[in-house]
């Protein structure tokens, strides 16, 4: 008994040397930041000797777990709406971690790289451009010779964040998608078949001949697959790169950061991006929750916005710039254990 | 020596008592999965009312809700299946059960179909997509119509398939217990092989097929992956065969996780209760065949 108790008297000094407050975490949601957040949490989690557990279910399941308090935070491709956040038992902070932009892919026989304009992409996914040669495809490509074949649209089966960008994109440069349609992880697609995943919309393009999709930038790069550069607010014709994507966060930004980037008025920003968020209640003693808890979130939450970015670009993940990065700082600091500020 | 007895007939009671009360656990789950479904259902039923099995739209951004093209989509898929099917299956289960009976080819055969039944439903979706895709692609090209490769043909095709291992093997069980000798009282009057086949042993196990093609039906009215990869998830009433379409299964395996309002999370349960409903009754209808034939 002696024995055993000087044991773990032994142990819990250990740790405390090691940590003050290593603290394990449970997250879930979103699956677009998966690959980043698992080698973050694995990187930092050998640095601090704890384990942060993540599960990639989906922003609307991490959005529920987070809301049945079920796990420390939650990870969103989405905003909360205000009727989601009215409903939450405390107030919710979304914390960017970095960016993702939403690509056009297409199968076409073609050489040189095609241009799009918001409303010729509106319009095809509206099946009101049905062929490669129309008149206004053909018009901006005039060094391309574009086939005389059907569009066949793929879209997205399964409800996902990346759909949610891209028809809030659509929703925001054309008023009758915006009628007709709407945005959301889920919509009533107009035409076209569906995919399941950015695999399964990546297989389906890459098979049918002539058909256009929309994947996620980091699923064109890795697939070598054909994308779209496409026009912006201010008129330049943007290429779709970590560095653009970054760019389509230098606007004005509110202090929750609750901001969609789609058809930024950035100059140089890529216009069908997005952030993807974590999200943690801003006041962290709740249930059974220890001031350490807090703390330990509090702290890797700080990690991820500031050493954790240089895991992004190589994972192909458009880092915080530093505008973005500064709003996100407020907000961890804003993280409450009490009432009172954590550190 | 009594002593002896009663604690053998302890051990009788209570080896009765927990085959009881296994069977009765397996009564309870399905019936709570079916509460459960309601219960979760009452939103959607409320807020859709009959429109949910009438109207022809699915739309969660304006929360409009219509699982018709869903019911269509799956009967066609299912039905077409079956009749891609049954002529092979019935033929590989005469094979089976009248010509190659306890030979080797029957064996081999037996357990290749028995590997066919085996192999999860994702490997038949990809290898749909990468293979048949294609080969239907072709065909629709001949044809002349828009070239997808995708749609309502390609997943009966996959789903007809899938369903052959059923049909053969349960048709072939029964089209085995024909009594011998039936059929040799037929062969002593001058019948030939196909006239023994015809009128005696297809009457006689008749109802016997007809419950493995219902089962096989079952069967291919949940199937979920296989048909989601190729299907094309298009959530419209399908105006050909060749078009894209979408059944019950698939949309809940597809919109399930990330559907975060109330009322959408609750029409897809709503959904799933259709889809239990369906085949309950596609089951029973089953069940109640094979009861019939085993009396007789």
């Amino acid at each position: 008994m002696k024995s055993f108790s000087v044991i773990s008297l032994l142990l819990f000094l250990l740790a405390g040397f090691n940590q003050a407050f290593a603290e394990d975490l449970t997250g879930a949601g979103a699956s677009f930041p998966y690959p980043l957040y698992s080698k973050m949490f694995s990187e930092y989690g050998k640095q601090n000797k704890m384990n942060i557990n993540y599960q990639s279910i989906g922003s609307g399941g991490g959005i529920k777990q987070l809301l049945a308090k079920t796990i420390d935070f939650g990870g969103s491709d989405a905003i909360m709406s205000d009727e989601q956040l009215s409903k939450a038992p405390g107030k919710i902070l979304h914390i960017p971690t970095c960016l993702g932009a939403v690509v056009i892919v297409y199968n076409l026989n073609i050489k040189g790289e095609l241009k799009l304009t918001p409303d010729i992409i509106a319009d095809i996914f509206l099946g009101k451009i049905t062929k490669w040669n129309d008149a206004r495809i053909a018009d901006l490509n005039k060094d391309i010779k574009l086939p005389d074949a059907n569009i066949s649209v793929v879209h997205r089966s399964d409800g996902s964040g990346t759909s949610a960008i891209f028809t809030d994109y659509l929703s925001k440069v054309s008023s009758e998608w915006k009628e007709k349609v709407g945005s959301g992880t889920s919509v009533n697609w107009p035409v076209g078949l569906g995919g399941k995943g950015n695999e399964g919309v990546a297989g389906l393009v890459k098979q049918v001949p002539n058909s256009i999709g929309y994947v996620e930038l980091i699923y064109a790069l890795q697939n070598k697959m054909s994308y779209a550069t496409i026009q912006n607010k201010s008129g330049k014709f943007i290429k779709p790169t970590l560095e653009s994507t970054s760019k389509a966060a230098e606007i004005a930004m509110p202090d929750d950061m609750r901001v969609s980037l789609a058809d930024t008025e950035s100059p140089d920003g890529y216009p069908i991006a997005g952030f993807t968020y974590i999200l943690v209640y801003q006041e962290q003693k709740y249930d059974n929750r220890t001031i350490d808890k807090a703390k330990s979130l509090y702290k890797l939450l700080n990690w991820m916005i500031n050493d954790g970015q240089k895991f992004t670009t190589p994972l192909h993940y458009a880092p915080l710039p530093e505008a973005a990065k500064t709003k996100a700082q407020a907000l961890i600091k804003s993280i409450t254990f009490d009432g009172k500020a954590l550190e | 020596m009594s002593h002896f007895f009663s604690k053998e007939r302890r051990s009788e009671t209570i080896f009765r008592w927990l085959l009881l009360s296994s069977s009765f656990l397996i009564i309870l789950i399905i019936f709570s999965i079916a509460l459960t479904l309601v219960i979760e259902s009452f939103p959607s039923i409320k807020h859709n009312g009959l429109s949910l099995l009438t109207g022809d739209i699915w739309d969660p951004v304006s929360e409009k809700y219509s699982v018709l093209p869903f019911i269509v989509g799956t009967f066609i898929t299912s039905i077409l299946a079956l009749i891609i099917s049954i002529p092979f299956s019935i033929a590989a289960s005469l094979y089976l059960g009248e010509y190659a009976e306890g030979k080797r080819s029957s064996i081999i055969i037996k357990s290749v179909l028995d590997l066919l039944a085996g192999i999860p439903s994702i490997i038949y979706g990809f290898w749909g997509l990468m293979v048949l895709v294609p080969v239907v692609r072709k065909f629709e090209e001949i044809l002349g119509i828009p070239p997808l490769g995708i749609g309502i043909f390609t997943a009966s095709l996959i789903l007809s398939i899938m369903i052959i291992p059923y049909t053969t093997s349960i048709a072939r069980e029964v089209i085995r217990l024909v009594p011998q000798d039936i059929k040799e009282a037929a062969y002593s009057l001058g019948a030939t092989r196909f006239e023994v086949i015809r009128d005696i042993v297809i009457p006689y196990a008749k109802s016997g097929i007809f419950a493995g093609i219902l089962l096989s039906f079952g069967r291919a009215f949940g199937e979920t992956m296989a048909v989601t990869m190729v299907i094309g998830n298009a959530n419209y009433i399908p105006k050909s065969l060749f078009a894209p379409a979408n059944t019950m299964a698939s949309v809940i395996a597809n919109e399930f996780a990330e559907a975060t309002s109330d009322l959408y999370l609750s029409t897809l349960v709503s959904l799933g209760l259709v889809l239990l409903i369906t085949s309950l009754v596609v089951n029973s209808i089953g069940r109640f065949i094979i009861t019939r034939f085993y009396v007789k």
